[in-house]
């Protein structure tokens, strides 16, 4: 216990230390987090009535970003199974990364609930009635606890036993891992059951929304871990291999293509179709009314992922430049896509079919870069603990060791692009 | 780098340098914590806005669930909302919890042929539910419709004439339509919103988290969430109240129509009825086979809105076979005789 408790105080310490683009980053994103903050303060005093919220559009930024977050918690299985289930060895010292960030995407993915919530300070509510297994969002309350609990299990166990110089012993961790694989897809599938469950929203009211989930997110989030690893490699010298960048481009593009695809037989059907149930639809792609605030949103995302579809089917993104603008272009376009996209689109036109359409306010943006923020921050220690950890330089008997205090500061924790 | 060291032990203390980098580092440390705890502090400021007045009190806090409380428990909150409304508006309520009765289940039905869009029952429901002025919200939302249509999205929400009703249109008043399949109830995490045995969905509004998905499962559009603290005037404030009715609401939970059930579970009819000038609102026990309702609901094509959604309201419209083509003439006279239709002109 003693010792457990060295290695927290040790973590503490380390998550301290780095060379300046370390502190500007971490600078930089606590400033965020603070920002973040001070506007949540505000919504608890004047009411979520600061956001641009409205019994129109009564979900709105947060539950976007909640959606997305949800989806890229789940792709770290996107690195577990060729690790666990195909042996892939090139990834197998990277999938802690892919962990680590499904961690902080939770935490994210939480923290944007509960800024979403009305009353708070009643969060107690739901331990004292739970109504399982008839609410969906009750199903995701657990699922999303559960995946936390097996991530911080799986990563905290492989680093301290690292950091114990120990080899782990397999039955600790493997079964937890087969178990989050399954777990993973279950995050994101009962995420969009909370959408697709609803008769009333003909836009979410559809089978193809789990899949298409999915495929979105299983498309960004390995994206995201691309350009970590990309950075990892540049600032610190964990071995990161050329083979793992291949492996998850890869996974990308054939997870994109279907995305796509499924996102084509969705607006097939709306727009062939045409019946009273595609009102949402004609709103999001080419505007209701007159009303067209999301479709400049939408063809951007779209543009932005083909452009990136069309890039990763290249030979040329086969170099790290290439990759990484396709990657960050991907991570926008989806993030537009099942964000915004996704949500806002269900609630235009209203059941009683009004037009009223929703904008984001200054408050309500701080409060989401903070919670990204925040969400980076942590990821940001987390891995700035993992490397040395990992790459034996922080150990229990021979504490933070380096050749020289110089390479200590060089070794600091990845900034992110 | 000194920071490393230090923590490493190994240079901490050395000769020469160490004391030097460890009363610098020591000052640095200190300037960087200041620093932080003034940000946080920053950061947390706005809190010192909230009224205290609108944090929970302890006994609100640990309040069980409705469904939880026993007798005593329940009149102990009931005189804690009475002392609340009491001090926050100048009013001391008639509070009570007024439960369902034996072998009734209440039913709404609407004759469209009467409606003629005059929006008396949108602001009786107001006075009456004691719901916030400003913002106001409202229950009932009535929806002026070209003839010919039933599709709600043809529907002009804010018509604004001196008059109503206008030429080729009929108007059809959209509120909860207390489903036996209610989606609402189904989605709530934490049983905030139930059905009760006389067919009314009812909110705790002490219970209720504010997550809002009720909102987005109503395919009715019935439900609003009070997305900043409720104004209401404390002489517009009706004393007649019920738990799980029209007490003042909190800011952060959601609200709706309950068939005036602090009325209604008394034997008088809701307040939308009783302000109705033309009688187009009918309302009664569905399990008595004598009530007005059971003989409308037998003999009137009748009809609910957005069947196919499976939610089976208890809210029905008709339209009067007497009159395919206009307004119940009776309608148009009372509407007449209280000046809300022209004397002359093309309105019915």
């Amino acid at each position: 216990m003693r010792q457990y408790l060295t290695f927290l105080a040790r973590c503490f310490r380390l998550s301290f230390v780095g060379d300046w683009r370390y502190y500007t980053w971490m600078f930089v994103l606590t400033v965020g987090a603070l920002l973040g903050l001070n506007a949540y303060c505000k919504q608890l005093v004047y009411g979520l009535g600061v956001t641009g919220m409205t019994d129109h559009v009564s979900w709105g930024f947060y539950i976007a970003n909640f959606t997305y977050l949800v989806g890229m918690a789940a792709a770290a299985v996107m690195l577990v199974i060729p690790v666990y289930i195909y042996r892939n060895k090139e990834l197998h010292d990277l999938v802690i990364f892919g962990e680590l960030f499904a961690v902080a995407a939770i935490l994210m993915a939480l923290a944007f609930v509960t800024v979403d919530l009305g009353r708070p300070d009643r969060f107690h509510h739901l331990l004292l009635r739970f109504n399982f297994p008839t609410s969906m969002l009750t199903w995701d309350v657990l699922v999303l606890n559960g995946y936390l609990l097996l991530n911080l299990h799986i990563c905290g166990y492989l680093v301290y036993t690292a950091y114990r110089r120990r080899t782990p012993t397999k039955i600790f961790y493997i079964p937890f891992v087969f178990v989050a694989i399954v777990w993973a897809i279950s995050i994101h599938t009962v995420t969009a059951f909370l959408y697709s469950g609803l008769g009333g929203r003909p836009f979410w009211n559809s089978a193809v929304i789990a899949p298409r989930f999915l495929a979105s997110a299983f498309a960004a989030g390995p994206a995201f871990l691309i350009l970590t690893l990309a950075v990892l490699k540049r600032v610190t010298r964990y071995h990161v291999p050329e083979k793992a960048f291949m492996t998850l481009r890869n996974i990308v593009t054939v997870a994109m293509t279907i995305n796509m695809f499924l996102l084509g037989s969705e607006a097939f059907t709306e727009f062939y179709t045409d019946s009273a149930h595609a009102a949402s639809a004609h709103y999001l792609f080419v505007g209701l009314h007159g009303h067209t605030a999301l479709v400049p949103w939408i063809w951007s995302a779209i543009a932005l992922n083909c452009v990136a579809l069309f890039v990763l089917y290249m030979p040329i993104s086969r170099t790290m430049g290439w990759l990484g603008l396709a990657c960050v272009l991907l991570i926008v376009g989806v993030w537009i896509e099942k964000g915004m996209g996704l949500i806002v689109p269900a609630f235009i036109p209203t059941p009683l079919g009004e037009v009223v359409e929703y904008f984001p306010t200054l408050n309500e943006t701080l409060v989401s870069i903070g919670i990204w923020c925040f969400g980076l921050l942590v990821y940001t220690i987390l891995v700035r603990i993992t490397v040395p950890v990992l790459s034996g330089r922080l150990t229990y008997d021979r504490g933070f060791t380096d050749e020289s205090t110089t390479i200590a500061a060089s070794d600091a924790a990845p900034g992110h692009a | 780098m000194s920071d490393v060291r230090i923590w490493n032990g190994k240079s901490a203390g050395e000769p020469g340098s160490g004391h030097d980098l460890n009363r610098r580092s020591f000052l640095r440390t200190g300037a960087a914590a200041v620093g932080g705890i003034a940000a946080l502090a920053a950061a947390l400021s706005p809190l010192k806005d909230l009224k205290p007045d609108e944090l929970p009190t302890v006994d609100e806090f640990l309040q069980k669930h409705y469904k939880e409380m026993n007798a005593q428990e329940m009149e102990q909150a009931l005189e804690r909302i009475r002392e609340q409304v009491a001090k926050r508006y100048g009013v001391r309520p008639h509070l009570r919890d007024v439960k369902p009765m034996d072998g009734v289940e209440f039913v709404y039905a609407l004759n469209l042929s009467r409606c003629i869009g005059c929006r008396k029952c949108v602001h009786a429901c107001v006075a009456e539910n004691n719901q916030s002025r400003s913002p106001e919200i409202q229950y009932i939302r009535v929806l002026e419709m070209p003839r010919g249509t039933t599709d709600v999205e043809q529907a002009n929400h804010h018509y604004d004439h001196a008059m109503v009703p206008s030429p080729n249109h009929y108007y059809m008043p959209v509120q909860c339509h207390q489903c036996a399949n209610p989606p609402c109830v189904k989605v709530c995490p934490v049983e905030a919103t139930w059905q009760e045995p006389d067919g009314i969905t009812v909110i705790d509004y002490d219970w209720c988290i504010g997550c809002r998905y009720c909102e987005a499962a109503c395919p009715y559009w019935a439900r609003r969430f009070n997305f900043t603290t409720p104004t209401l005037p404390g002489a517009e404030v009706n004393p007649e109240m019920g738990y799980l009715s029209n007490r003042p609401r909190a800011k952060g939970v959601v609200e709706k129509c309950h068939f005036c059930l602090h009325r209604t579970r008394a034997g008088k009819m809701p307040a939308c009825l009783e302000a109705c000038p033309t009688g187009a609102r009918k309302f009664g026990n569905v399990l008595d086979p004598n009530s007005e309702i059971s003989q409308i609901l037998r003999t009137k094509r009748i009809f609910v809105l957005k069947e196919e959604v499976g939610t089976l309201p208890r809210f029905f419209y008709y339209f009067d076979e007497r009159y395919p083509f206009s307004l119940d003439p009776e309608a148009v006279e009372i509407g007449r005789s209280l000046a809300l239709i022209p004397d002359t002109g093309r309105c019915v």
